[in-house]
């Protein structure tokens, strides 16, 4: 590394902290770069709708800036959203949250889950994570001064995290299990029975549970089980959720954490500090989206479902053998035939098809050997990038 | 088989293959479910959405309240055949309020679409008065948005 300037001063990644620097780069902003300088890409690369957020929220909060909700709200975040909130999560779940103390407001899951980890674990205790998972988990815990404890799951048991699994990796600094299910990448959904049991675990070892939900929105021929719902659970749940996915709302910045006031208290603290508010435009979408957003809601989600059957049976009959994801947006479709790693995978698929997918690895190393493929897109481009994906394998197929 | 229509709705080209995989039901139950709806009338035909004002064709389009007398048995009835049976009349609705038929007439020209309100429509026994509105812009037909639908503008790749 060569210095820069006369003096013998530093270069100015020396500055870059060690915690920093230790943060391996995304996989997925490795692949970005590739992708903006090839041309007639179709992208099954994304982790959001492809609907913008219906146009009652967006006119909502139009309508509060024209009249001047420009400003800081409470940091616990509105108190109308807060209060819709906790009607909502009681209707749905049967959960009860008080508006008063045990609601946050925060800037998307993204931050709610930072502040989480940060408000619960000290330095060098243990969380226990899927792998593979959501690629802020093990970032966000280390950050935290945690140490992530990835539990493998696996294909055969629909990328579910067993309890049974979960156990022998609990150790005396094991402070939590962090959990989101309908699961990014894989799409996999977990059956009340599945989730009691990890209750019990955490009861057992007296464990804090993190659920990220930000997916209960997003649930397909069954229903959403909130982890906090489970007897027994709530005390000892962080319950994460929000409005991105739901309510096509990725780029307002707005998701919740709902816990015991103790805890909700602490995650407040560091809050106030770091974020003071979620943006008060974004909350007044969300106040809109909880009062009349369910409808536009129910339309995107069947859609999704459509998209979701299309795309598996298509995988399936090219030779990437896929399990039905149960909520969210994702296919997580083994590429064992092609013989590739994923992440050759991927970027041989751009290369070669124009198609963009994630690699498996980028979750996670019991992601290799997968691949994500979003299918919140026009059926249109999802009937095309399979066609090429279709052409990509039988030219790869390292089994005949 | 109200699924299978949303789907022909939003767009008639899915195949049936592709709905039978979209709602998990057999290709040959798809295939019945379309054949007899088109026997009953429940799916009439197959359209296309087309914006003339790109091609720059010369062509009007006016919205034509209607104020009718009533008949005894048959009320509105065989008045609105007698008008909608005109080629000219696109669409054509009984309302409720101060008229009672709304049409859509098309014509080449406004001289087209005038002369028929004159000559055929007007002087209609039931025909009790008119007002003809011209469509300066459409914005918006049958829930598609004409000249500026909403792009998606998302990152090729996202968490
Ligand atoms: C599992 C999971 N959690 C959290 C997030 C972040 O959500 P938000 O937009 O609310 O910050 C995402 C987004 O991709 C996600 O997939």
């Amino acid at each position: 590394m060569s210095k820069s300037g006369t003096g013998g001063g530093k270069n100015p990644r020396d500055f870059v902290s060690q915690k920093a620097d230790s943060l391996s780069p995304s996989g997925i902003r490795k692949f970005f770069d590739l992708i903006s300088t090839t041309e007639g890409v179709i992208s099954l690369g994304v982790g959001e709708p492809d609907f913008s957020t219906p146009w009652r929220i967006r006119e909502a909060a139009i309508h509060s800036i024209e009249k001047g909700y420009t400003m800081y709200t409470s940091n616990y975040g509105l108190p109308e959203l807060r209060q819709l909130l906790a009607q909502s999560l009681e209707r749905q779940y049967g959960v009860s949250y008080h508006p008063g103390q045990e609601l946050l407001i925060t800037c998307g899951v993204s931050e709610a889950l930072d502040l989480a980890l940060r408000a619960v674990v000290n330095p060098g205790e243990e969380v226990i994570i899927p792998d593979p998972c959501y690629v802020a988990y093990s970032p966000c815990i280390s950050l935290a001064g945690g140490i992530p404890v990835p539990v493998p799951t696996c294909v055969e048991t629909g990328f579910t995290i067993m309890a049974s699994e979960i156990e022998p990796k609990i150790t005396a600094k094991t402070k939590a299990i962090l959990i989101g299910y309908p699961a990014n990448p894989t799409g996999a959904v977990m059956t009340k029975e599945e989730l009691s049991q990890i209750a019990s675990l955490a009861e057992k070892h007296d464990l804090l549970v993190i659920s990220d939900e930000i997916y209960a929105g997003l649930v397909y021929e069954r229903e959403h089980i909130c982890f906090s719902s489970l007897p027994g659970a709530r005390e000892r749940t962080i319950l994460l959720g929000g409005f991105s996915k739901t309510y096509a709302m990725t780029g307002w910045r707005v998701g919740y954490a709902a816990a015991n006031g103790d805890i909700i208290e602490a995650m407040l603290k560091i809050h106030q500090y770091t974020a003071l508010c979620a943006p008060i435009t974004a909350q007044m979408a969300a106040v809109e989206a909880l009062k009349s957003g369910e409808a536009e809601a129910q339309k995107m989600l069947h859609e999704y479902d459509r998209r979701r059957r299309i795309m598996v049976k298509r995988l399936n009959d090219c030779g990437l053998a896929c399990l039905e994801p149960g909520g969210a947006f994702y296919a997580f479709p083994s590429i064992k035939i092609t013989g590739m790693r994923s992440e050759e995978f991927a970027r041989r698929l751009l290369k070669e098809e124009k198609v963009v997918v994630v690699p498996g690895s980028s979750f996670g190393q019991h992601g290799e050997g997968f691949c994500r493929c979003c299918y919140a897109a026009p059926l249109k481009e999802i009937e095309e990038a399979l066609k090429r994906i279709g052409n990509f394998v039988r030219r790869h197929n390292a089994t005949t | 088989m109200e699924r299978i229509f949303e789907i022909l709705e939003n767009d008639a080209r899915t195949t049936p293959e592709q709905i039978s995989t979209m709602l998990g039901i057999p290709v040959a139950e798809v295939e019945k479910a379309i054949k007899e709806a088109e026997e009953k009338r429940t799916i009439l035909k197959y359209k296309t959405i087309i914006n003339w004002d790109k091609l720059n064709k010369e062509q009007v389009w006016a919205l034509i309240e209607v104020k009718v007398v009533p008949q005894r048995d048959v009320g509105f009835d065989t008045i609105a055949e007698h008008i909608y049976r005109f080629p000219e009349v696109i669409s054509a609705y009984l309302v409720s309020g101060t008229y009672d038929l709304s049409l859509l007439v098309q014509g080449k020209s406004m001289h087209d679409v005038a002369k028929f309100v004159s000559e055929k429509l007007s002087p209609l026994d039931k025909v009790q008065g008119t007002t003809t509105h011209f469509l300066l812009k459409r914005y918006k037909d049958d829930g598609e948005v004409l000249e500026f639908p909403e792009e998606i503008k998302r990152l090729p790749i996202t968490p």
